[in-house]
């Protein structure tokens, strides 16, 4: 178990490396001058070299690839360009919008998924399988931003019982708060729990074909408890990577939905940066989100590890 | 499988419906108004930025200057209560008003002026528009409640320069944290800024002159159209001072809670030519294209009718404004005539680089085929506005582009030196010398005549049309303005009927 964590952790530095080194030569590349951005087209040149000697902008690139880097390992994430606030209170504004409605999300998505897909396996070829395979096609085929639109006519237009966009803010109270992700969490989670369905019922019916599930039958576990036992439990595995490639793009992907119903999340906030070059933020972004990816995919990795115990030897799962 | 989706949504309205009904908003007479604009301000401080959003948020409403615009255009007395111009133009003597605080308390003196537009035009300086301020020498104050500004040259426009957003009064104390926490003396003060949501400001119950009617505004941000409308639909939003989608005013206009006010904006949208490439500063081929555009197609296409054809670089709600829009009418067979005189009998081949705003990219996609048609081919390509900055405006590698230029009387542009337009032109550049030392009206009217028609007869630029203000708020709201004529949404005399 120690080797395995070892092996995952050097894997994970190398990797934020690598990252942190092409998001900084990207954002050099990138055609624009934050500055000029900032001060528009009245700008006088004295007056976009005094701010480009304030933002660091003078400074050679390679320099200024260290500082940063120096900055984000001790934690100081430096300061927006446009907003003038250090990057780290821009985040963690985001993060309190878009943490919770990802979670809101994913366990939506689970919990609408997972017993879908195993009804759906467990009646295999049955009216009810045929029902949920339908549902999940609709899920993977409708936009999710149009979706989004029916919900807000719906519920915001219509009947006015919840806010057409927006984000209240958590100071505004749970209640109003959590009003304001409603209708997005259920647009997000509705093509995430389509594709998770059918994960879980095809991986279902794989190891419901296993010998081990007949083994378990053939000692008298009934149907139910072997289905639940053990062919679930061994089904997991790829729900669960699944789930974690989800929960990763759920974190920066959702600027669609973000755009839907004007919600100040972390998508939105990246997207803004690169249009107005705030290139502080977006490379903070970036590195952060990839870390995220890496985090998660890391806690996946260990959950492999708890639910198949043949893993902890240091294995790789493919 | 319809009916099945159906059921599921079916169970989450009545679920969610429950929840809602004890949240619907009371109707009581309301005094706070939730206003949205579609670009979120970068910060929230006049003197360091260009971005429009910064001005509608916080122009008159949190910040003030010694001089403000009102809705007309017209000056007005602001923290200046009053001024006297010497014979010369030469001295500008203000009277402050007494007993102005800040929002934070602090006294408003004629420290915080000197102070203020020592800062604009300071050797390190980052105000966007440190232009306005040149011809100011010095400032002095002989006493509290007296500014003496010294200028180098008369300058006429000096007091409407006054009245910008870049040229607002800010505290020492203060200055520092006005990015995030603007601290002004209007009548509204900043409460809180929610990025990427909303600022909250409330009334300045300290304000010198008539407080503002209502205790409370919002400004919502809201950069997606189609969300826009659901959420003026949805009654979530009172105001759209200018709504960023003139496709569904219609739908507006049909519903009795709101009203559509299409008002005037300082934007002139035009077909920006480089002149300093080949064929284009052949003033032939120039006229040629003007010839070529039918700006009504335009308006029509792009803009669904809302728009004001211009024939120059001015305002049509300006009183000094020439109409000019007869110098080139459309006429494909006039401008197919040019273009051959001009040796380009077989066609031309040129760049539109389109940044993102809808009257760009909507308005190219119909200006390309008008220009098809008369033999001129265009290799479309669209720029974000920071490719658009570093290839046309900064690096000027461009043949044609179409932008709106939205500052206040801004034809001097056509006389810098370096400018992305590369009009090289003396006799326009002295036109412009010479309005900047004119302060009389009359005057200044003939030479902004005079310096219209120039920019017409050696078309420049195609000149397509005025950008529109399409306010759209309930009906119930009174006080916003009508037209723009410097950005801002001034919310002083705003009240629910």
């Amino acid at each position: 178990m120690a080797l395995f964590l070892v092996q995952r952790l050097t894997a994970l530095v190398i990797t934020l490396l690598v990252a942190s080194l092409l998001v900084f030569l990207v954002m050099e590349v990138l055609p624009g001058d934050p500055a000029a951005i900032i001060l528009g087209v009245n700008a006088r040149a004295d007056t976009l070299a005094a701010l480009r000697a304030e933002m660091g902008l003078d400074r050679p690139a390679a320099e200024r690839y260290l500082v940063w880097l120096g900055g984000l390992v001790t934690g100081d994430l430096g300061r927006s360009y446009t907003y003038g606030v250090p990057v780290w209170e821009l985040v963690g504004e985001r993060i309190g919008l878009t943490l919770p409605l990802a979670l809101m999300a994913i366990v939506l998505s689970t919990a609408l998924a997972i017993p879908l897909g195993v009804l759906a396996a467990a009646r295999r070829n049955k009216p009810a399988d045929v029902g949920v395979m339908g549902f999940t096609q609709l899920g993977i085929a409708i936009p999710n931003f149009w979706f989004a639109m029916l919900l807000i006519l719906l519920f915001a237009v219509h009947w006015q019982v919840l806010p057409a966009g927006g984000f209240a803010g958590w100071d505004a109270g749970f209640w109003p708060a959590l009003k304001t992700l409603i209708l997005p969490a259920v647009a997000l989670a509705l093509p995430q729990a389509a594709i998770l369905a059918r994960v879980t019922r095809s991986s279902v019916l794989e190891t419901l074909g296993e010998d081990f599930v007949r083994t378990a039958r053939a000692k008298g576990l009934s149907r139910r408890a072997a289905l639940w036992r053990h062919a679930v439990r061994n089904a997991l595995i790829p729900v669960v990577t699944i789930m974690g490639l989800q929960f990763s793009f759920l974190l920066a992907g959702t600027i669609i939905i973000e755009n839907v119903f004007y919600l100040p999340g972390l998508g939105r906030l990246i997207f803004q940066a690169i249009a107005q070059r705030d290139l502080i933020v977006v490379k903070d972004l970036v590195i952060l989100l990839a870390a995220s990816v890496v985090v998660v995919n890391f806690v996946v990795d260990l959950l492999y590890a708890v639910l198949d115990p043949r893993l902890r030897g240091g294995q790789h799962v493919v | 499988m319809n009916r099945f989706l159906a059921r599921s949504i079916q169970a989450g309205v009545v679920a969610c419906g429950l929840i809602g009904l004890g949240a619907l908003p009371a109707t009581a007479a309301k005094d706070s108004i939730t206003l949205a604009m579609p670009l979120e301000p970068p910060h929230l401080d006049p003197t360091a930025g260009a971005a429009a959003a910064i001005d509608e948020v916080v122009y008159a409403n949190i910040f003030e200057g010694l001089t403000r615009i009102d809705s007309a255009g017209a000056v007005q007395p602001a923290l200046a209560e009053s001024w006297e111009v010497s014979d010369d133009g030469l001295t500008y003597t203000f009277a402050l008003r007494s007993g102005v605080r800040f929002h934070d308390g602090t006294a408003f003196d004629s420290g915080d002026v000197k102070f203020s537009l020592d800062r604009a035009m300071a050797e390190d300086s980052t105000n966007a528009q440190k232009g306005l301020f040149e011809s100011i020498a010095s400032v002095e104050t002989p006493d509290a409640e007296t500014v003496v500004v010294t200028l180098k040259q008369p300058a006429g426009n000096l007091l409407f320069n006054l009245g910008w957003g870049d040229a607002v009064i800010v505290a020492p104390e203060s200055v520092a944290n006005n990015k995030t926490n603007p601290v002004g003396t209007g009548p509204f003060a900043f409460e809180r800024w929610v990025k990427g949501d909303r600022v909250e400001m409330v009334r300045n119950g300290n304000y010198w002159g008539t407080p503002a009617r209502l205790a409370r505004a919002t400004i919502k941000i809201i950069p997606d159209p189609a969300a826009a409308t659901a959420a003026m639909l949805a009654g979530d939003i009172d105001a759209y001072a200018n709504f960023p989608a003139p496709e569904a005013l219609a739908q507006f206009e049909a519903d009795p809670r709101f009203k559509v006010v299409i008002g005037s904006t300082e934007g002139e949208t035009i077909l920006a030519i480089n002149n300093a490439r080949g064929p284009l500063s052949d003033l032939r081929v120039r006229q040629a294209l003007a010839h070529a555009v039918d700006r009504q197609a335009v308006i029509d296409g792009a803009m669904f009718g809302y728009g004001t054809p211009i024939g120059t670089h001015f305002a049509p709600h300006h009183p000094a404004y020439v109409d000019l829009t007869g110098s080139y009418p459309y006429d494909p067979d006039k401008a197919k005539a040019l273009l051959a005189e001009a040796g380009y009998g077989d066609g031309l081949s040129l760049s539109l680089k389109l940044p993102p705003p809808s009257y760009a990219r909507r308005g190219g996609e119909i200006i390309a085929a008008q220009l098809a048609a008369v033999g001129v081919a265009t290799e479309i390509s669209q720029v974000e506005w920071a490719q658009w900055l570093e290839q046309v405006f900064k690096g000027t590698d461009y043949d044609l582009t179409i932008v709106s230029h939205t500052e206040p009387m801004d034809i001097g542009i056509y006389g810098r030196e370096t400018y992305y337009f590369n009009y090289q032109d003396a006799d326009f550049k002295a036109l412009m010398a010479k309005l900047n030392t004119t302060v009389e009206e009359g005057a200044r009217y003939g030479l902004l005549a005079e310096a219209q028609e120039k920019l017409a007869a050696d078309s420049v630029n195609v000149f397509l049309f005025q950008l529109a203000k399409h306010g759209v708020w309930n009906k119930d709201i009174v006080g916003l303005w009508e037209n723009s004529p410097v950005q801002a949404n001034d919310l002083t005399a705003v009240s629910w009927q």
